[in-house]
C-alpha cells in the first residue's frame, strides 16, 4: 500500500475511534487537574521570569497542555518519554514534582539537575524522563535509540519523542524515521505544530504542512490530531502506542495545538496578530473544554472544581515559594559530573 | 614486446598482498575484462582484470604466494608471435622493491663511542612475567577487543556502516556478525546524524554501544551528538545520565584520499570536557585500550589509523587485557629531548629516535595514548629529565595537541625546559592529493629529527 494512503486510511479510522470514546469522570477530572498544573506552574515561571529569578531562555508550553496530559496517559509504567526545551510541562506530566522543576529553573541545588541544566536541560531516570534538549531536533535521534534501546532489551516499552513544527525540518529527523522503521522501533513521534517554528509561520517554512505525512516516504503512519483536546489526544496516543508496541514500528502523530505566549519569554511576538491568540484562547482552550465537559456532564460540581484549582495553586505557590528560598548549587558543583 | 601484468594496488593504503590463484593457465588467450587472477589484501579478497589481449605467456608469480609487493610483475601477456624470452628484464620488479627500502643514508651510521647510549630495548609491556606474547595486527587486535567485551557483557553492541554483512569496511568487525548476530552487530544506512544520536540514546538507557564511523572524517556530520548529547549529558543532568559510548574508527590522513578524506580529529574532541580521546599506537595498545573505553562508564573517542591497521605487533596472550585510559607509555627511554607522540605519529618518532642516536642524541619517545585526559604527569617528569620537548602530530599546528602541551609544559615545568617546546605538524593546509603535495604535508621522521637538533643546539 502506498504510504500515502496508508496514512490516509489510519487517518479516518482514528476519528471513529475517537468519537467512540467515552471518559468517566476519573479520566476528565485527572485531565483537568494534571493540564491546570501546568498552566499554572507556567504562569508561575513567567512571574518569576519577569521577577529576575529564572535566567536565560525560558520556553512557556501554556496553550499546548492537552498534548502531554493525554498522551501521558495513553502510556504505562517503564515507557519513556523525550522533549526539547519547551519542556516543564512534559516534566509535570511524568509526574516529576514541581519543586525540583521550579528549583531548576532558578538554578538552585534542589532542581532536578542540581541547578546545572537549567530550563531546557532537565531529567529524570526514575520518571523515565530523558530530557530536556536544547539542540532543535537532536532528541528525535536520542529518542529512536531510546525506542532501539527498548527492543534490544525486549522490554516492551515504548518512547514518545516530541518535536515540534520547526524541528520537522531537520535532516536528523528523516534519518531517524528511516532507522526507526526500518528497524521497527517502538517508538511514537509527537508533532506539536504549534504553527510557528520561533517566529517563522509553518506556511513560511515548510513545503508540506501535513505533518502527519512527513513519515510517507518511509512507511510510517500518522495522523492529523486536535491537540486542543485531551481526549482525542488519548484515543489517538492509544493507539500509536499500541501501534508501536505490537512491534508494527513507529507512529506519528500531528497534534493541532498552538502556544499563547511568545516563543520564549523575550519574544514579542508580533508574527501573530493578537485576534489570533485571543480567538485560539476563548473558542479552543484545552482546559476549559474539559472544564465545561465536566460541569455539563455533571461529573463534578463547580465547588469540586475551585477545590482542585486551590490544590493546583497550593503546589505551584510552595513550588515558587521553594525554588526561591533553596540555596544555589554549592560552588564546587562546577567540577562535578563532568566524567564519570 | 610482452605486457606485464603488475600486482595492483587495492586500496589506498596498501603495500602488498597475496596472490590468491590464478584463474587463466599459461597458453590461455585472454581479452581486456577477463579475470585472470585473485589477489587478497588484508581486507578482501579481490579479482584482477587483464587490461590487455593476447595470450597469458608467462606466469611469474605462482599462486599461493604471500606478500606480493604491489607493482611486482605477476605475469606476461604476449602479442601475437611474441614468448616469453622477449621480456624485458627485471626492471619492473627492481621498481616495485624501491619503496620498500628506506633510502636512509642522510645520517652517518657512527655507533655512539663517547657517550654511552641508553639502551633503546623495547620497552617491557604491563603484564606479568613470562606471560606468552602472540604476534597481531592492530586490526585483528581491536576486532578480538571488541569480541571479548560482547562477549562479557550483553549490553555491548556494534553498529555503523557495513559493519556486519561487508564485515566492516577496513575489516575490523570481521567475523562479530558471525559470533553475535544481527541483533548487536548492526549495519546502518549512511546517515551518521541519526545513527549517532541513536547510539547515544541507547547509552542513555545503559547500553553500551560501539559506534563505528566508517572514517572519522564522517564523524562530522555527527558531531553535534558527540558533543552537545554525549559529552554534555552527565553534567546537564546533575549526574543523573550517563552515556558509557565509543565512538571508533580510522582517523588522520589514509593515503591520497586528499583534503575531505585526510583530517586528524585528535585536538577537536580533545577540546572537549565531558570526553575521552584515546588513539593508540600499537596493537597491544589497541586491544587493551578499547576494552577499557568500551567498559568506561563516559562517551571516548576511540581514533585508530588506517596505516596502523595492518601492522603487527606483540600483543599479551591473556584473557583480559586492560590498558588503562589516561596514562602513557615511555616507549623508549632517553635523556636529551622527550618526543611525545601517539599514533601514527609514534612511527616518525621511533624512527628519529634510532637517527638520532647515531648522532648521540639520546630522545625518549613517550606514546601519550590517551589526549584526553592528558598524562602531564609522565610529561613533565619526561621533561624534568631532558628539558627538551618536541611533538608529533598529523593535525593542523592551530590550537593542536601539540599547543597545548607547549603550554602546559611552560605553566607546569617552565623551569626545567633548556629550549622552547617544538611541535611538528601537518602542514597548515587542506591536504593536497598530489604524492608529493601530500608528503610534504604531513609529519615525518626527518621533520622531526630537525626540530629534536634545533631544541638540542645540535
Amino acid at each position: 500500500m502506498p504510504a500515502a494512503a496508508k496514512a490516509e486510511k489510519t487517518d479516518k479510522s482514528v476519528s471513529r475511534a475517537t468519537k467512540a470514546s467515552a471518559w468517566g469522570k476519573e479520566q476528565e477530572l485527572s485531565a483537568y487537574r494534571e493540564m491546570l498544573l501546568i498552566r499554572r506552574f507556567e504562569e508561575k515561571a513567567g512571574q518569576l521570569y519577569g521577577m529576575g529569578l529564572i535566567g536565560g531562555f525560558c520556553h512557556l508550553y501554556i496553550g499546548q497542555e492537552a498534548v502531554v496530559v493525554g498522551m501521558q496517559m495513553a502510556l504505562k509504567e517503564g515507557d519513556q518519554v523525550i522533549t526539547a526545551y519547551r519542556d516543564h510541562g512534559h516534566m509535570l506530566a511524568c509526574g516529576m514534582e514541581a519543586n525540583g522543576v521550579m528549583a531548576e529553573l532558578t538554578g538552585r541545588r534542589g532542581g532536578y539537575s542540581k541547578g546545572k541544566g537549567g530550563s531546557m536541560h532537565m531529567f529524570s531516570i526514575e520518571k523515565n524522563f530523558y530530557g530536556g534538549h536544547g539542540i532543535v531536533g537532536a532528541q528525535v535521534s536520542l529518542g529512536t535509540g531510546i525506542a532501539f534501546a527498548n527492543r534490544y532489551r525486549e522490554n516492551g516499552n515504548v518512547c514518545l519523542t516530541y518535536f515540534g513544527d520547526g524541528a520537522s525540518n531537520q535532516g536528523q529527523v528523516y534519518e531517524s524515521f528511516n532507522m526507526a522503521e526500518l528497524w521497527k522501533l517502538p517508538v511514537v513521534y509527537i508533532i506539536e505544530n504549534n504553527k510557528y517554528a520561533m517566529g517563522t509561520s509553518v506556511e513560511r517554512s515548510s513545503a508540506l504542512q501535513d505533518f502527519s505525512r512527513r513519515g510517507a516516504s518511509f512507511n510510517i503512519p500518522g495522523e492529523k490530531v486536535d491537540g486542543m483536546d485531551v481526549r482525542a489526544v488519548y484515543e489517538a496516543g492509544m493507539k500509536a502506542v499500541g501501534h508501536a508496541r505490537t512491534g508494527e514500528g513507529p507512529f506519528i502523530l500531528e497534534m493541532q495545538t498552538y502556544r499563547y505566549r511568545g516563543h520564549s519569554m523575550s519574544d514579542p511576538a508580533k508574527y501573530r496578530a493578537k485576534e489570533e491568540v485571543e480567538k485560539m484562547r476563548t473558542e479552543r482552550d484545552p482546559i476549559e473544554r474539559v472544564r465545561n465537559r465536566i460541569l455539563e456532564g455533571k461529573l463534578a460540581s463547580e465547588d469540586e472544581i475551585k477545590k482542585i484549582d486551590a490544590e493546583i495553586r497550593t503546589i505551584v505557590n510552595e513550588s515558587a515559594e521553594f525554588a526561591t528560598n533553596d540555596q544555589e548549587p554549592d560552588a564546587s558543583e562546577l567540577y562535578t559530573d563532568v566524567l564519570r | 614486446m610482452p605486457i606485464e601484468v603488475l600486482m595492483p594496488a587495492l586500496s589506498p593504503t596498501m603495500e602488498k598482498g597475496n596472490l590468491a590463484k590464478w584463474l587463466k593457465a599459461e597458453g590461455d588467450d585472454v581479452k581486456a575484462g577477463d579475470v585472470i587472477a585473485e589477489i587478497e589484501t588484508d581486507k578482501a579478497t579481490m579479482e584482477v582484470e587483464a587490461v590487455d589481449e593476447g595470450k597469458l605467456g608467462k606466469i611469474l608469480v605462482p599462486e599461493g604466494t604471500q606478500d606480493v609487493a604491489v607493482n611486482t610483475p605477476i605475469a606476461l601477456i604476449l602479442g601475437e608471435g611474441e614468448s616469453a624470452s622477449d621480456a624485458p628484464a627485471k626492471s619492473a620488479s627492481k621498481k616495485a622493491e624501491a619503496p620498500a627500502k628506506k633510502a636512509d643514508a642522510t645520517l652517518e651510521k657512527r655507533p655512539a663511542a663517547a657517550e654511552k647510549p641508553v639502551e633503546a630495548a623495547p620497552v617491557e609491556l604491563d603484564v606479568p612475567e613470562g606471560t606468552e606474547m602472540a604476534n597481531q595486527t592492530v586490526r585483528e587486535a581491536l576486532r578480538d577487543a571488541m569480541a571479548e567485551e560482547m562477549r562479557r557483557d550483553p549490553g555491548v553492541f556494534v553498529m555503523g556502516e557495513e559493519v556486519a554483512e561487508y564485515q566492516g569496511a577496513y575489516k575490523v568487525t570481521q567475523g562479530l556478525l558471525q559470533e553475535f548476530g544481527a541483533k548487536r552487530v548492526i549495519d546502518t544506512p549512511i546517515t551518521e546524524h541519526g545513527f549517532a544520536g541513536v547510539g547515544v540514546g541507547a547509552g542513555f538507557t545503559g547500553l553500551k554501544p560501539i559506534v563505528e564511523f566508517m572514517t572519522f572524517n564522517f564523524s562530522m556530520q555527527a558531531i553535534d551528538q558527540i558533543v552537545n548529547s554525549a559529552a554534555k549529558t552527565l553534567y546537564m543532568s546533575g549526574g543523573q545520565v550517563q552515556c558509557s559510548i565509543v565512538f571508533r574508527g580510522p582517523n588522520g590522513a589514509a593515503a591520497r584520499v586528499a583534503a575531505q578524506h585526510s583530517q586528524d580529529f585528535a585536538s577537536w574532541y580533545a577540546h572537549i570536557p565531558g570526553l575521552k580521546v584515546v588513539s593508540p599506537y600499537t596493537a597491544a595498545d589497541a586491544k587493551g585500550l578499547l576494552k577499557s573505553a568500551i567498559r568506561d562508564p563516559n562517551p571516548v573517542i576511540f581514533l585508530e589509523n588506517e596505516i596502523l591497521y595492518g601492522k603487527t605487533f606483540p600483543v599479551p596472550k591473556l584473557d583480559d587485557y586492560l590498558v588503562p585510559i589516561g596514562k602513557a607509555k615511555i616507549a623508549r627511554p632517553g635523556k636529551d629531548v622527550t618526543i611525545l607522540a601517539w599514533s601514527i605519529g609514534m612511527t616518525y618518532a621511533l624512527e628519529a629516535a634510532e637517527e638520532l642516536a647515531k648522532k648521540h642524541i639520546f630522545a625518549e619517545v613517550i606514546d601519550l595514548r590517551t589526549i584526553r585526559p592528558l598524562d602531564m604527569q609522565t610529561i613533565v617528569e619526561s621533561v624534568k629529565k631532558t628539558g627538551r620537548c618536541v611533538t608529533v602530530e598529523e593535525g593542523w599546528p592551530q590550537f593542536g595537541v601539540g599547543s597545548e602541551i607547549a603550554a602546559r609544559i611552560m605553566e607546569e615545568a617552565f623551569d626545567y625546559l633548556d629550549a622552547p617546546v617544538k611541535r611538528v605538524t601537518g602542514e597548515d593546509v587542506p591536504m593536497p592529493y598530489a604524492a608529493n603535495l601530500e608528503k610534504l604535508a604531513l609529519p615525518n621522521a626527518a621533520k622531526v629529527i630537525e626540530a629534536a637538533r634545533a631544541v638540542t643546539y645540535r
